[in-house]
């Protein structure tokens, strides 16, 4: 099977600079990747505020173009933003964010922005039609479709997003934070109705989340994402229920449960990352408590430490445990 | 049981005639970690910032709230302002909004002290970067002299803590401290405050969305829907068998890590203030509703020796996570 997305190598850079007249300075947001989506498979990427994991998630639409590396979609080269090939291929590939609010606009009933897709790609059809079999693909009712999106709550409103990104059948759906702006109750209704979508249709999915728990609950494998690489990737199973990375482990305990724990909670000491400053070595090495004098020097690279299940550690590699013995 | 330190009875806040809060009745006692959860909208952040007057002019504000006896809602403001920031603190979710920008965090924090503590001088100095140790603040001594924004959201909310901690509070009333950090920063925070608590013998409310963080950090919980407490207990008793179909239907709507099933999501939305519907205000999304939900607002009630519960069908077998129920499609939201 070839996989529907694919990511190789792929890094990209951006320019800041320190105050007003301050050095001009290269931050990489994403650093090497290389991750690929199989149709009707759901990708989970996992990271903290900087990982570069909403970069990635834009880089996987061709919403920007990688500095390095290359994006296929279909086996056929991303084409460049913006280009006549780029908009054909983007009803194929549709993408939710985490507001709803502002991918909407006020002034129109929600009915006639589902349908805009259509009428965008030149998709001949009862468009009414579709728009209203999307709406109810959703939860929605018709007399929904009639309300302006003010007139809705925050998961009416992922809906209507959902519905409208569906409604051309695209083949890859990209999710950021879809469901972290809203409430338990309504995140859960939201949460299973992409499970739902997902499956219905086939669709190869890249769920992009800061949340665990919601990530473990969608996503078939799971890339964590720590300064712009890839730390540990690994079918879900595996990943929640056996962290590996010294970092995964961390976020792992750290996810609050009503529950009973299963594995110890790691606190981290130290700062959260910061792109601007990466640390040389493993970027993980100043919050990392295994962590060894190699760490600070050298960086890991990605590598398989079991069948399925990759992790980016000098503790984990096969050398690291040959030593050990 | 010692006698509370704040006891909050009655309490009814209103914002142009639509109720927020609606009948809280909630006492926090010396040294416990009290969780206030709820969905947006369900009145747990209006009923503290009721309590302590921080609301404008325009909210309606009934009820009695005491701290050792006296009422702070009828209290001139003077007295107020001491004991907001000294027997009382607080701390909310954006640190880098409650922080002045143009002000080093050093003019800050003594600022409080100055304030409620009396200090001076040396003496403030040196208080000044105790508490920022005390909070785990590296190179406490540098970080005196920054601004706000020069530190990360995690830091900023070290600053609050300190700030908060400034005037040795009581009690510490902290509005969803970690919703807006990383988990692992929100893990580091958690923990801090708990330190914090054991070693100060603070009292501390903990107003969290999250039912996680609240079950984790909390001795004792209380759960509150359109602005009423439905149901509370010890945390650990009410998590692992709530009574309050509400309650009940928060647990099972949310994803663990432990396992991957169906989340039971809540039907339908929460009700709009000003068009409340009859009786109990969960009624329209509660699976279990019957005739005589309709009746009445149901008060809340002792049910067992310290829970609370506010449901017109108090022996309801609220059996855990029902095996995927109709398909949620059909839960058109309306």
């Amino acid at each position: 099977m070839s996989a529907l997305l694919d990511l190789h190598d792929i890094a990209r850079s951006y320019v800041t600079r320190k105050g007003l007249f301050g050095q001009r300075k290269l931050v990489r947001a994403v650093d090497g990747i290389s991750l690929t989506v199989n149709p009707g498979e759901t990708l989970g990427i996992v990271g903290e505020s900087g990982s570069g994991k909403s970069t990635l998630g834009r880089m996987a639409l061709g919403l920007e173009t990688p500095d390095e590396g290359h994006v296929t979609f279909d086996g056929a080269p991303m084409p460049s933003h913006g280009t006549p090939a780029w908009r054909a291929l983007r009803r194929q590939m549709q993408m939710v964010f985490q507001d709803p609010l502002g991918a909407l606009d006020r002034r129109l009933p929600v009915i006639e922005q589902i349908i805009e897709p259509l009428i965008i790609h030149g998709i001949d059809g009862d468009h009414r039609r579709a728009g209203l079999t999307a709406l109810s693909a959703v939860g929605l009712s018709a007399d929904h479709g009639l309300r302006y999106p003010h007139e809705l709550s925050g998961g009416q409103r992922q809906r209507v997003v959902i519905a409208r990104a569906l409604i051309t059948d695209p083949r890859l759906l990209v999710c950021d934070e879809p469901v972290s702006a809203l409430d338990v109750s309504i995140q859960a209704q939201v949460v299973n109705l992409l499970i739902d979508l997902q499956a219905a249709r086939g669709l190869g999915m890249v769920f992009i989340s800061h949340d665990l728990r919601v990530v473990r609950q969608i996503a078939a494998r799971v890339a964590v994402m720590y300064l712009g690489r890839v730390v540990e990737e690994a079918a879900a199973t595996d990943l929640f229920r056996a962290p590996q990375h010294p970092y995964t482990r961390a976020l792992v305990s750290a996810a609050p449960s009503p529950g009973p724990r299963r594995i110890e909670r790691v606190i981290l000491t130290g700062e959260p990352p910061n792109p601007a400053a990466r640390p040389t070595g493993c970027a993980f090495h100043p919050r990392c408590p295994v962590a060894l004098p190699r760490c600070r020097t050298e960086a890991p690279a990605l590598s398989r430490i079991a069948p399925g299940h990759a992790a980016a550690c000098h503790l984990l590699s096969p050398a690291a445990k040959v030593a050990a013995r | 049981m010692k006698a509370p330190l704040v006891r909050i009875k009655g309490l009814n806040v209103a914002f142009d005639g639509a109720p927020a809060v609606r009948g809280v009745d909630l006492a926090v006692h010396p040294g416990e970690a009290l969780g206030l959860v709820g969905e947006s909208g369900s009145g747990k952040s209006v009923t503290w910032l009721a309590a302590l007057r921080l609301l404008p002019g325009k909210a309606a504000v009934q009820g009695r709230v005491t701290l050792d006896g006296r009422d702070l809602l009828s209290l001139p403001t003077p007295e107020m302002e001491r004991i907001r920031g000294g027997r009382i603190g607080i701390i909310f979710q954006d640190p880098s909004s409650a922080l002045n920008p143009v002000l080093t965090i050093r003019r800050q924090i003594s600022e409080v002290l100055a304030l409620h503590r009396g200090l001076s001088g040396s003496a403030i100095r040196a208080e000044a970067k105790r508490l920022l140790d005390l909070v785990g603040m590296p190179d406490a001594e540098g970080r005196l002299n920054s601004y706000p924004h020069e530190m990360s959201g995690g830091q900023n909310q070290r600053v609050m803590i300190a700030m908060a901690l400034a005037g040795q509070p009581d009690l510490l009333v902290a509005d969803e401290p970690t919703t807006a950090l990383d988990v692992t920063i929100q893990a580091q925070i958690l923990d801090l405050l708990q330190l914090i608590r054991r070693e100060m013998g603070m009292a501390l409310v903990l107003i969290s969305h999250d039912l996680g963080v609240v079950a984790e950090n909390c001795d004792r919980v209380a759960v509150m829907y359109a602005g009423r407490i439905v149901e509370s207990g010890p945390a650990a008793a009410l998590f692992d068998a709530p009574r309050h179909p509400y309650a009940r239907g928060l647990i099972d709507a949310l994803p663990t890590l432990e396992d991957t099933r169906r989340l039971a999501a809540i039907p339908g939305v929460v009700p709009d203030p000003r068009d409340m519907p009859r009786g109990c205000a969960f009624g329209p999304r509660c699976a279990h509703a019957g005739p005589e939900c309709l009746l009445d607002s149901p008060p809340l009630r002792a049910v067992a020796p310290g829970r609370r519960l506010a449901c017109a069908r108090p022996d309801l077998d609220l059996t855990p996570a029902r095996p995927t129920p109709a398909p949620h499609l059909a839960e058109v939201t309306s």
